[in-house]
């Protein structure tokens, strides 16, 4: 069990981290200075969470390590992350329907985590759910002004839509440490998550106007380490300085 | 008397009766506000001065920005994170005040991605390791506050408001990059180095950027008699090297500057010549980065063109939507 939840709770880190990094890529270059503060709000939460679940996990193994030994030096391999996550951040219309996919999914996700019989993560989704209902709110509201505007603006997020559709899949899958959890009633059931997701993201995506993709490939891999080519720059560039200079203090 | 032979914005003498009453405002230490009467050359003077302010913090985002992606721990992201983003928010307060003079940010923006308006030239510099992230902190934060805290109580009141809601941030700021110096400093030989380089590279920056030697100032005495000005810029270069350099000590590092010497009967440090050729270059373009960080922006801005747009479309066919249901 302690493994089985040092595991997921990796999971959990490793994909907030990845989208809070991405999304810190936008700050001093947004399409204005509101939007730069509030992705920036949005890359600090996420980078919160990933650091309270990166503790949880550390504190699991044995011997215990730190959060930052978990972000910062394990390779690409040993992340957990759906591939989702570590995807370029594209153009404003990629970066907000991307997080608005993985708000509503975090939205339920910790709604439901909050019930957890494990007190600590209730805890932690408890306070991750709040910040979460505000960035859904953002990326929702950004995800209508630009469907429901300019020809350009309804384009760029039809093609977003078109490239990001098949990574979404991947958000719900469990792995046996995982459905383990879920009997135990410590990690959400993740076959409702899906549901009340597809609820809610498909009627939105018609309201907007825009045209599920028909057919691409479906990502998966990321339980079991298997990721883009991406995620390996993300993490040379995030890591640079513990492996240049091991066993340092910052 | 300063204020006489100052013309209004149709080139028309300003009335003397309502400038000694402006004045005399002033000297009782009372604010200027928006809906108040004042000099056209004081709002001109004070649309320069606020919008370079306001510009300096947007370009002030890139250099720090720069180690956001690389910081070395899960802390030193989110506290970097969080400071670029308080710049940011500082050039939204600042712009927004200085809207209350009669311009808009737009306006204010094209100036800057123009090359019409300045900003700091300390953000000219690169910021090549992350020690450079403290030494930005502790000194160009350091220096900020000696500019801003006697601006918290400029003449003008939106501007005076503005600086004392900066201020409280600017300490936080200069205290983190303080204690990312000491952690190096207190490292191992090579993050002792590299604190020791980024101190080399910013310390002669940090001292321009309080502006020219008094005697080459040109906008100083009448900017001291409206109060938007408390200080020469000498006596807060002074102030900043005497406060700073004991710091450098603390930490065990030296300061770049071998005529550096405490005088005794001045009670203050005596420095060496700035070379103000070099500081004149980056404030024309010619600095290590002006064109980096401005085409940062103007790509940024470029590329947010269509979102912008998009927001506007969308807000007017929000209005149209309503006003048809009405
Ligand atoms: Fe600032
Ligand atoms: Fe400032
Ligand atoms: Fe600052």
């Amino acid at each position: 069990m302690q493994k089985d939840l040092s595991q997921y709770t990796l999971r959990l880190a490793d994909s907030a981290l990845t989208m809070g990094q991405r999304l810190a890529e936008w700050c001093g270059h947004g399409p204005y200075l509101e939007e730069d503060v509030a992705l920036t709000n949005v890359s600090l939460d996420l980078i919160g969470h990933a650091h309270m679940f990166y503790q949880m996990a550390g504190a699991m193994q044995e011997p215990a390590v730190t959060a930052d030994d978990l972000a910062f030096l394990r390779d690409a391999h040993e992340y957990r992350n759906p591939l989702i996550t570590e995807l370029p951040r594209g153009d404003f219309a990629y970066t907000t329907l991307k997080q608005y996919f993985i708000d509503v999914f975090n939205l339920y996700l910790y709604q439901a985590m909050a019930t957890s019989t494990h007190e600590e993560l209730a805890a932690v989704a408890k306070k991750a759910g709040m910040e979460v209902k505000y960035h859904l709110a953002r990326s929702e509201a950004w995800c209508e002004r630009l469907s429901l505007s300019t020809d350009e603006a309804k384009a760029r997020i039809q093609q977003a839509l078109d490239d990001l559709w098949f990574y979404t899949p991947e958000l719900f899958e469990t792995d046996a440490a995982m459905q383990r959890l879920t009997a135990a009633g410590v990690a959400p059931d993740y076959a409702t998550i899906q549901q009340q997701w597809q609820q809610r993201v498909e009627p939105f995506m018609a309201l907007c106007g825009l045209t599920l993709p028909q057919a691409g490939w479906v990502a998966t891999g990321g339980l079991q380490g298997e990721h883009t080519e991406h995620l390996g720059f993300m993490l040379a560039e995030m890591q640079f300085l513990p492996r240049a200079y091991p066993g340092c203090e910052w | 008397m300063y204020s006489q032979g100052l013309t209004d914005a149709k080139g028309q003498a300003e009335p003397e009766e309502l400038m000694a009453e402006f004045q005399a405002k002033i000297d009782r230490e009372e604010k200027i506000e928006p809906r108040d009467w004042m000099p056209e050359a004081y709002r001109k003077t004070l649309i320069r001065q606020m919008s370079q302010h306001a510009h300096s913090e947007i370009v002030g985002q890139l250099p720090e920005g720069n180690w956001i992606t690389r910081a070395p721990t899960l802390k030193r992201k989110m506290i970097l994170l969080a400071k670029v983003q308080d710049e940011a928010g500082h050039g939204l307060y600042i712009y927004s005040a200085t809207e209350t003079l009669g311009v808009t940010r737009d306006q204010l923006t094209d100036e800057l991605l123009t090359g019409k308006a300045k900003y700091s030239s300390i953000f000219n510099y690169p910021t090549p390791s992350w020690a450079d992230i403290g030494a930005i902190g502790w000194l160009v934060d350091g220096a900020a506050i000696m500019n801003q805290v006697p601006l918290c109580r400029a003449s003008y009141g939106p501007y005076a408001r503005s600086m004392i809601r900066i201020c409280k941030e600017e300490s936080f700021h200069q205290r983190q990059g303080y204690e990312i110096m000491t952690v190096l400093a207190r490292g191992s030989q090579a993050q002792k180095d590299m604190a020791q380089r980024a101190l080399n590279r910013f310390w002669w920056p940090a001292l321009m950027m309080f502006g020219p030697s008094d005697k080459d100032s040109t906008h100083s005495a009448q900017s001291m008699q409206w109060k938007i000005k408390r200080f020469t810029n000498d006596d807060l270069r002074q102030k900043f090297i005497d406060a700073t350099v004991p710091q450098a000590e603390h930490l065990g590092l030296t300061v770049p500057d071998p005529d550096l010497q405490w005088n005794e009967t001045t009670g203050h440090y005596d420095h060496g010549e700035i070379d103000w050729h070099e500081f004149m270059q980056v404030i024309k373009g010619n600095g290590p980065c002006n064109k980096e960080r401005m085409q940062a922006r103007i790509n940024a801005h470029e590329a947010g063109a269509w979102v912008r747009e998009a927001a506007q479309v969308f807000q007017q066919n929000q209005a149209k939507s309503n006003s048809e249901a009405a």
